[in-house]
């Protein structure tokens, strides 16, 4: 894909998501002399509805109000905010997609209806074009036709999916999508799982069997682990992230469902508590609703 | 946080002893605390604006200061604020006259696994169920309605040959009508309220069926965006109410209040587990208490309610405010926990319960247990202190486990016991509660 296009998809995408944002913003800035009690209780509002969380939102204040700039220059105020907001996706270095020996695992987890399955299609697609050789592995054995879905998106893409049958042992099923994709000399295989809350210690244990399965039969994988967050989920994505990163160490955030009117603030949020990357966003239902996550373009958007 | 609420006014107020009354100013950090605590379980903003507001002007020149408890005094103006306001409106629930019942929501907030959990609440009331499948969008989405159909035996009208989830839920009505059911349960698309096309659809699904309730599954963890998905469908559909998924989280739940806020409409239901029968009905106070973080400790009574002897639970009510639980208690709650639901269930009501850490809970570790306990003598379930190494080495060998295993039991008790102090502490709620003897 040209980076144009993806960059073009992400703008449209957060289109809708931002219009109402923009408003509020440049009647505020526009406003404004200086940064008073009302306007940055005004500023404080606008970051609160974004999902930032309070903690968050007083600390990008504290930092707008230090800005060595004229905070009544609307075009100042503008780039310091955007800035600031720049300054808490701080992993730039860690963003970009890792595979390591093929065949290179990668897994998908979250808690339940965050997008796993459908943004797994979209991510397989797109190493597909990449000309990469990928496998599905169908681990959630656990929802109603669960299997069936990741089925039908794996024959709309023509790729193999090896996939347990309801109710199997999924480190089970994951260790026999191994043996395969190792035999069809596979790139990379990725790891369909249950969705699941992750207070419970028990399936969190069903998740680290799955790796430990992997590992044991190559020790450098899996290459990556996405928690796949819904954007519209408020301050538990934080609990929800901390949680599966205590049990099986996530490299990466799946941001989904960008193309509502939600704005994913929580990403910000735990980036910068946890030092979890976001690396990709989903931007709605079809195939190539899919991009790299940019921190340039989602501040951007997220403030002009 | 709740307990850290009630503690942190506590001290601000003991501070404020002799200074006569409440001033703007000297309760102004404490506010700030609550306005964290409703901010941070996704309450919207504004509606946390107008609580903190209330709550203010209720306190402001009163003399809760020189009561007994100000900070539970405060806590309780601002819970009962909130109950208040998730109280208003009828409670949706559905009736036996209610036949159709349309069901619609977000992508992925758990609408067809809430259609099987209401189709099983009231399957067991006695009705004749049918369920729609009109989510043609999602790939498998039919599969998953027939399997849970299946599942559940309750009968699925599905047609793959029609394109047209209008044209569907259509058919469905007829045979609904044909069938002689009670009730139809009309699942369909996860959609965008931005979606124009989408919410055309089921705007048209509305007129061809004309449902007597429409619910909007949602959530629970839904930050700040609920006002404006729900308010765009409440628009959309004016729907009757709504239905709260994955409370069997730890999310906080602030939605709710949200979702109240923007559309008037209540929660009437909750879904709280995976399982198809982890559906309950919503009651505000419940909410309230979980979104303040204090735990659901009513629910848990009543689950207990079902399971527990009303006469053991007075007795272990009056040893609790003793604080004088032993073994042999102990014993009877693993056997009556066993009876309520896994542990780790239970776990959750708890005020504080997601916190115990060192709780692995794991249900095989009541047969466990049961069987240390079994090993113990009469004395020592009385006295656990007594137990020390000899004792605990005997114990293992006669219940088959190891010496580390009687350890654990007997930290686990020494946790419960500490625990069920603080339930017995909350003492002037639980009079309140219907039908409980204590």
């Amino acid at each position: 894909m040209m980076m144009v296009s993806i960059l073009n998809k992400f703008k449209k995408g957060l289109k809708k998501t931002h219009d109402n944002l923009t408003t509020v913003f440049s009647v505020l800035l526009n406003g404004l002399n200086s940064l008073g009690t009302e306007e940055t209780e005004e500023l404080e509002e606008v970051l609160l509805q974004a999902d930032v969380g309070l903690e968050t939102a007083e600390k990008i204040i504290e930092e707008v109000k230090k800005a060595d700039i004229d905070h009544k220059n609307h075009n100042e105020m503008n780039a310091a905010l955007k800035k600031t907001l720049k300054e808490f996706f701080y992993l730039d270095d860690k963003r970009a997609l890792t595979l390591k020996e093929k065949p290179s695992v990668v897994l998908f987890v979250g808690v339940n209806g965050s997008g796993k399955t459908t943004s797994i299609a979209k991510f397989s697609k797109m190493l597909s074009e990449q000309g990469k050789k990928v496998m599905l592995a169908g681990c959630d054995t656990f929802r109603a036709a669960a299997i069936e879905q990741i089925s039908v998106w794996a024959g709309r893409l023509d790729i193999p999916v090896v996939k347990g049958f309801s109710g199997a042992d999924p480190a089970s099923v994951a260790y026999d999508a191994h043996e395969s994709a190792l035999s069809k000399n596979i790139d990379c295989l990725i790891i369909d799982t249950a969705g699941r809350q992750h207070t419970k210690d028990h399936l969190m244990e069903e998740l680290k069997k799955i790796i430990n399965t992997i590992r044991k039969k190559d020790t450098s994988q899996p290459s990556e682990v996405f928690l796949v967050l819904d954007s519209t989920t408020g301050q538990n994505g934080l609990s929800q992230a901390q949680k599966f990163n205590e049990f099986i160490g996530l490299t990466g955030v799946v941001l989904t469902k960008m193309d509502g009117t939600a704005k994913g603030g929580i990403a910000l949020r735990i980036e910068k508590t946890l030092g979890i990357p976001v690396k990709y966003i989903g931007l709605g239902e079809e195939f190539d609703d899919f991009c790299e996550f940019d921190p340039d373009s989602f501040c951007e958007a997220l403030i002009n | 946080m709740f307990n850290d609420l009630t503690q942190k006014f506590q001290r601000l107020f003991k501070n404020l002893r002799g200074h006569g009354k409440l001033t703007e100013k000297n309760i102004e950090d404490a506010l700030r605390d609550v306005r964290l605590a409703l901010l941070e379980a996704d309450v919207n903003f504004k509606v946390v604006k107008q609580f903190i507001q209330k709550v203010k002007d209720g306190v402001l020149g009163s003399n809760v200061v020189t009561s007994v408890t100000p900070g539970q005094q405060f806590i309780k103006m601002l819970n009962n604020e909130m109950v208040s306001f998730l109280s208003g409106g009828e409670p949706e629930t559905i009736k036996s006259n209610d036949n159709i019942i349309l069901m619609t929501g977000l992508q992925g907030s758990g609408k067809t696994t809430t259609c099987g959990k209401l189709g099983l609440v009231l399957k067991r009331g006695g009705k004749k169920i049918l369920m729609a499948a009109c989510d043609i969008h999602r790939p498998a989405a039919i599969d998953q309605l027939e399997q849970v159909g299946k599942r559940l035996d309750i009968d699925v009208f599905a047609d793959r040959a029609l394109n047209d989830a209008v044209k569907i839920a259509e058919m469905a009505v007829r045979r609904f009508t044909d069938g002689g059911y009670d009730h139809l349960i009309v699942d369909t698309a996860g959609r965008l309220h931005v979606d124009s096309s989408m919410m055309e659809e089921i705007k048209k699904i509305k007129t061809v069926i004309s449902p007597s309730k429409i619910y909007f599954v949602a959530d629970s963890c839904t930050g700040q965006d609920a006002v404006v998905s729900a308010d765009s469908f409440h628009k959309a559909l004016d729907f009757t109410g709504v239905i709260l998924t994955k409370l069997d989280g730890d999310t906080r739940g602030g939605a709710a209040i949200s979702i109240k806020h923007v559309t008037g409409r209540p929660v009437v239901y909750v879904g709280v587990g995976e399982k198809s029968q982890d559906f309950e009905v919503f009651y505000p106070d419940r909410m309230v208490s979980r979104i303040l973080g204090m735990g659901d400790i009513v629910t848990l009574v009543e689950k207990s309610e079902e399971a527990f002897d009303k006469k053991e639970a007075e007795r272990l009510i009056k040893k609790v405010k003793k604080n004088a639980l032993d073994l042999e208690d102990f014993m009877v709650q693993l056997k009556q926990f066993k009876k309520m639901g896994s542990l780790s269930d239970i776990m959750g009501y708890l005020p504080g319960g997601a916190k115990l850490k060192g709780l692995k809970v794991d249900d095989k570790e009541l047969v466990r247990s049961e069987a240390i306990i079994s090993s113990m003598t009469v004395e020592e379930r009385k006295n656990p202190s007594i137990i020390k190494g000899s004792r605990r080495k005997r114990i293992a060998d006669g219940s088959g486990t190891t010496v580390q295993d009687v350890n654990k039991l007997l930290k686990r008790f020494e946790m419960t016991a500490k625990m069920m102090k603080n339930v017995g502490k909350m003492g002037s709620r639980i009079p309140n509660f219907p039908g409980v003897g204590f």
